[in-house]
């Protein structure tokens, strides 16, 4: 057997790479980068991803309607803070990358597929039932459910458990401030949140090798849901969300991997007992109900110490470092104080 | 005809990796449109599925030899097999320089943590030691060993399944596609070998 097996500690000090080469060799694969990336990366990677509208396609959007109310709506947003835990200072990722890089696996397990067979998305009309351990249950139209929120810019970085991420300027309001007006009960302790269940607009809903139990499901902790970074999004730079990205309305919650932040949402249910999510049920040794970005755990089948924060390029690799809690962690660290976050995943 | 038929398969079998390059070329001039926001894992899949496609056809050309009553088909076994070593090692290649950015240790490290990462670089090292001991001369040192050695592509074949089918997250249909295909081939030598009726089973009579 040519493979020896070998912890990461065990590694002789005599093979550690020098940090002087280490650092010419990333030196060398930025210079070839710097010449290659020139006109094209200079225009993708520009500062303010709003300013790109220009570029933009209706199309992309991938919605067979956008009512007027909506688009009003998001035209009398508040424009995102200067700085602080609603603004990530990092460099947006490009509006094209965001809408044609995603995993959403209703539409097919590439991550192209959801912007290529998300076409005519019907999100008028689209209704979210409020159920479970609260005074004011019911079906409200998406209509219902925004009238009283004003929306606004909030940028966050988005960690995908599969190591790479983005940062996006999302339109939405707090989650907590939605669920207040539904009243929960004491015996609210979690929300648990389910996508739309629609063979005909979702096609792996009925592919016979998914071995994911349709519908999609998620869930918080009450104190989670009820924390002001947790959010109700309906739209990204400035416009309303496209289909591939969870249309009409998601859930994004940035300190946790992104698998947590369930799209096209129909229900939303406060229960007692800590709901299923669908990742954890398909493979709890590799998914946990708490998924909070975590540079020490690793996923078994790939490291979480690193993340590709896209765009990357041949020519300029852009590894960084994860973060606990996605950098979110002075905002949240507290909610899970005496928690030993190796068991709870 | 048949005259033709070996350095038009060898072109054939080089179109992916000229498509790609020409894809990187166009990268490289600033075209980023085919490679997507995440280049570096882009390649890794793409190379991943023509070197297990390569791997297939590979095993495939002595069943279809049988079949199609073709011995000429003979002459392309050791091209088609070290095809599929070219393109696995790309897709090695793809992996440590792009994905891993030359860090050995962290190579190492997924050598021995990631089990599907294990199994992949095993079959690699089969299609190395296959393809090293393919010219003719090696064949005639190895003597009958050299066929019993070369039945190792088939666990290659194998191997290489299986690190697919790990890696999936939630749809296996491409997966057993590949393990089906492996399965039909294999089942196919083993009939051919120890049932006459089988070895005289052919799909066209000339």
């Amino acid at each position: 057997m040519l493979i020896k097996t070998r912890k990461a500690s065990d590694i002789p000090s005599s093979e550690i790479t020098p940090a002087s080469v280490y650092f010419s060799r990333r030196d060398f694969m930025r210079g070839v980068g710097g010449i290659a990336i020139g006109s094209a990366a200079g225009v993708l990677m520009s500062g303010d991803a709003m300013a790109e509208d220009a570029n933009r396609s209706p199309a992309l959007l991938n919605l067979a309607s956008k009512p007027a109310w909506l688009v009003q709506k998001i035209s009398q947003r508040k424009p995102a803070p200067p700085s602080g835990p609603f603004a990530a200072a990092d460099e947006k990722t490009p509006f094209n990358d965001a809408t044609t890089y995603n995993n959403f696996y209703e539409f097919g397990t590439d991550k192209t597929d959801p912007s290529s067979r998300a076409k005519n998305f019907a999100i008028d009309p689209w209704s979210v039932e409020i159920a479970g351990e609260c005074n004011k249950p019911g079906k409200y139209t998406l209509e219902d459910i925004l009238k009283p929120h004003t929306l606004e810019d909030r940028v966050y970085r988005l960690r995908c458990v599969e190591a790479w991420s983005m940062v996006i300027p999302w339109v939405g309001f707090s989650l907590g401030d939605l669920l207040k007006r539904f009243e929960p009960n004491g015996n609210a302790k979690f929300v648990e949140f389910q996508t739309l269940q629609d063979p005909k607009q979702f096609p792996e809903q009925s592919s016979r090798f998914a071995t994911i139990h349709w519908p999609y499901m998620e869930g918080l902790r009450m104190d989670e849901a009820m924390h002001p970074l947790a959010m109700m999004a309906v739209g990204l730079y400035g416009d309303a969300m496209p289909a591939q990205n969870g249309a009409p309305i998601r859930l994004v919650v940035p300190w946790k991997y992104g698998f947590k932040s369930i799209k096209s949402i129909v229900r939303i249910r406060f229960r007692s007992e800590m709901p299923t999510n669908t990742w954890k049920d398909l493979q709890p040794s590799e998914y946990g109900f708490y998924a909070n970005v975590n540079p020490a755990v690793n996923h078994p089948r790939w490291s979480q110490a690193t993340e590709r924060r896209l765009p990357t390029s041949l020519f300029m690799p852009h590894r960084i470092e994860t973060k606990p809690f996605n950098g979110y962690a002075d905002e949240v660290e507290s909610l899970y104080a005496g928690m030993d976050l190796r068991k709870n995943y | 005809m048949q005259k033709f038929l070996k350095p038009l398969v060898f072109v054939v079998l080089l179109g992916p990796a000229l498509w790609w390059a020409y894809i990187i070329w166009r990268a490289y001039q600033g075209d980023v449109a085919y490679l997507g926001p995440d280049p570096p894992k882009m390649l890794e899949l793409v190379s991943g599925e023509w070197a297990i496609r390569m791997l297939m056809l590979s095993l495939a050309v002595t069943p279809l030899r049988y079949l199609l009553n073709a011995p000429y088909l003979w002459r392309l076994r050791r091209m088609v097999g070290l095809y599929a070593f070219f393109y696995v090692s790309l897709h090695f290649l793809v992996f440590v320089l792009l994905l891993l950015e030359l860090d050995f240790s962290a190579l190492a490290k997924e050598l021995s943590e990631r089990p599907y990462i294990t199994l992949g670089f095993m079959a690699w090292t089969i299609l190395f030691l296959l393809a090293v001991t393919s010219f003719n001369r090696a064949q005639r040192w190895l003597g009958r060993h050299w066929k019993r050695l070369h039945r190792g592509v088939y666990v290659a074949g194998v191997l290489a399944v299986m690190h697919l089918i790990w890696i999936v997250r939630s749809d296996f249909g491409e997966a057993l596609l590949y393990l089906a295909i492996v399965a039909a081939l294999l089942i196919y030598r083993a009939l051919h070998k120890f049932i006459p009726g089988v070895r005289q089973f052919v799909l066209f009579k000339p």
